[in-house]
């Protein structure tokens, strides 16, 4: 077992995911704690530039594999190459950030190396050694997990939760990743589409009356609409609001859908989840009306409201019209 | 083709939470349980692939004595017979030895293809069937919003999400885990005469010693993560809160959305 937090930078056509330096940052923050060296690991076809951008920030050491078959990213192909390396060195910590392509691949990793998995952690906590927490209970409740055990413990980072800031400055060397594994892809890529035609683009828009799953169905989108109408504002919505066909598909906000910066964002009925936060948390005024008082859409809020959205909507929407009217 | 779902039995999304008295879960006295949201859709695409290309679906639950009305519920949809593992040595898992009692349950119903959800709606690990695949050895694919077939049956193409609404169209081998996620499908409801029949339909329940796995490998014994706490995150500290009387509240919103944040 060495002391070693390795990093897996994540980049697609040429530019490392934001996401990379926030694994970073993590892996400085457990330094900072446990001890250990940090170092970035980054694998696939033309990196060197990579490479280079990768060894100014505060790392050990940038250790990369270049090969034909990691042109695209495929599960056996990335777990192939690390897991060789990984058994071969026993890293402490593998950190990687929480995205589409790191949970689809990561977990698997942990298990092809015998490792603990720690997925979607948002903070480190000291309980007699290093503990994590991360949301439970789609981010209603937050968990503080430990690892039992010896051995490799691989976890992913949430977006946003540490700052790519914090990456650090320095002049890393670039080594070839030692012991590195063979890739064993396992699948063909077909082709890349757009998952909405986006017919409605969300993202200049300057006021959004968004709906959730507490609207409660399609019959019932009579109070989103009347106070968007008042507003003069766009409709967006939750993702689940759109997987049960009340709203069509270009109108989902977050981290499979739009990513909007309006003025005044009023959600309705929506808990805010982290992949519903990440689509709108730009926005300048969010308004959260929810009848939970733990939902953690009020974190992000500067004004909410608790109560049904079936009486604070239509009350809001006479208000708007009426202040409208006195000018 | 042989299909094997994984359905999970987590809390209702609406139901009100309250910490357990042991600060370690939430309490489950009264809580309603209903399947996972991702594993309705994952229930509905097996469904539609057996009406489609013949074959059948086999649930597989892991899961207290509660969770059997998951499976219930699976076989009032249309699965044709239903496995839990509800056996005390399985509870507590994490990701890794819960996958690793699912694997052995599905080598059990020879099942050619597995879909399972994208993610728990409770621990929300979003990984149990990639490593499943991995304890099984299959290629696998998570996010997915869509799966084709191939003729022969040797392959299917799915469709993968991407961040950015974007995504991607992958071809991969049979066997294989695909991992669907919410709004790849309508979810059917059950039909009365579904859920008649579905009383008459195989329930096995199985332990470690019937799929042969070491009781040390699975449930909390055979997993790494431990769960120490669970707590309200510290939320609406930066949140104004108003409540009352909706006409009230909704003036004085209205005031503030115009004169202090200047929105309106
Ligand atoms: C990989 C992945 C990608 C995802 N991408 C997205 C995405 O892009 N966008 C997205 O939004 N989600 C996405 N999700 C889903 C996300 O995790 C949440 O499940 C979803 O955002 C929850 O939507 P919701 O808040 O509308 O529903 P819920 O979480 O069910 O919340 C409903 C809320 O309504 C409240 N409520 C109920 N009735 C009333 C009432 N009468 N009055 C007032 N309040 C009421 C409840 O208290 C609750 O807080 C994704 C999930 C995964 C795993
Ligand atoms: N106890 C379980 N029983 C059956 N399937 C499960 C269980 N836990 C997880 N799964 C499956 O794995 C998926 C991902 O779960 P998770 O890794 O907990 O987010 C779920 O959508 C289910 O399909």
């Amino acid at each position: 077992m060495s002391n070693e937090i390795w990093v897996l930078l994540q980049h697609r056509d040429g530019a490392l995911h934001r996401g990379s330096r926030e694994a970073i940052a993590a892996a400085r923050a457990i330094a900072g704690r446990n001890g250990g060296e940090v170092v970035a690991v980054l694998i696939g076809k033309g990196i060197a530039d990579l490479a280079t951008t990768a060894a100014t920030y505060d790392v050990a050491r940038v250790c990369t594999v270049e090969h034909d078959a990691l042109a695209d990213y495929t599960p056996g192909g990335y777990v192939g190459v690390l897991s060789a390396a990984i058994l071969a060195a026993a890293p402490a910590f593998v950190v990687a950030p929480h995205t589409y392509q790191s949970v689809e691949y990561v977990p698997r990793l942990a298990q092809a190396v015998d490792a603990a998995l720690v997925p979607e952690v948002v903070a480190f906590e000291d309980r007699d050694g290093l503990a994590y927490r991360r949301p439970i209970m789609g981010g209603k409740l937050q968990a503080v997990v430990r690892t039992r055990g010896e051995g490799t413990v691989v976890l992913t980072v949430q977006s946003g939760a540490f700052s790519a800031d914090d990456a650090g400055s320095g002049s890393a060397e670039v080594v070839a990743l030692a012991d590195a594994g063979e890739p064993a892809v396992d699948r063909e890529i077909v082709g890349v589409e757009q998952a909405a035609e986006d017919t409605v683009d969300l993202s200049s828009a300057d006021v959004i009356v968004a709906a959730g799953r507490g609207v409660g169905g399609e019959d019932k989108m009579g109070p989103i609409t009347a106070l968007a109408a008042a507003l003069g504002a766009d409709i967006g919505a939750s993702r689940p609001v759109i997987d049960s066909g009340w709203l069509p598909r270009d109108r989902q906000i977050g981290s499979s859908g739009q990513t909007v910066a309006p003025k005044l964002y009023i959600a309705a009925g929506i808990s805010g989840a982290i992949q519903h936060l990440v689509g709108m948390k730009g926005a300048t005024c969010v308004v959260a009306i929810n009848k939970d008082r733990n939902a953690p859409i009020f974190s992000v809020a500067r004004y909410g409201v608790i109560g049904d959205l079936h009486e604070v909507l239509p009350a809001l929407t006479t208000a708007i019209e009426e202040a409208k009217a006195a000018g | 083709m042989r299909i094997a779902v994984c359905i999970k039995q987590v809390p209702d999304t609406e139901a009100r939470l309250r910490v357990a008295k042991d600060g370690r879960w939430v309490d489950e006295e009264d809580l309603p349980f209903v399947i996972n949201e991702s594993d309705n859709y994952a229930l509905e695409e097996a469904l539609k692939i057996t009406e489609e290309h013949g074959g059948e679906v086999v649930a597989i639950c892991l899961g207290p004595g509660r969770a059997q009305e998951a499976l219930r519920k699976a076989l009032a949809l249309g699965v044709a017979s239903a496995v839990h593992l509800a056996d005390d040595a399985f509870t507590g898992g994490d990701a890794v030895a819960t996958a690793r009692a699912l694997a052995a349950a599905v080598r059990h119903t020879e099942a050619d293809l597995v879909i399972t959800g994208s993610q728990s709606d409770d621990v929300g690990y979003g990984s149990t069937g990639s490593i499943l695949a991995g304890h099984l050895g299959w290629p696998h694919a998570w996010l997915v919003m869509g799966v084709e077939i191939e003729d022969g049956a040797g392959s299917a193409v799915v469709v993968r999400e991407m961040e950015a609404g974007m995504n991607e169209r992958l071809r991969i081998a049979l066997p294989a885990v695909i991992e669907v996620q919410a709004g790849i499908n309508h979810p059917r409801y059950a039909s009365l005469r579904g859920i008649m029949k579905a009383k008459r339909k195989p329930l096995e329940s199985l332990g470690p010693a019937d799929l042969e796995l070491d009781p040390s490998t699975v449930g909390a014994a055979g997993s790494r993560l431990e769960i120490l706490e669970v707590a309200f995150p510290s939320s609406g500290e930066s949140a104004e809160i108003l409540e009352g009387e909706a006409t009230e509240v909704a003036k004085s919103l209205v005031e503030k959305l115009r004169n202090e944040a200047r929105v309106l």
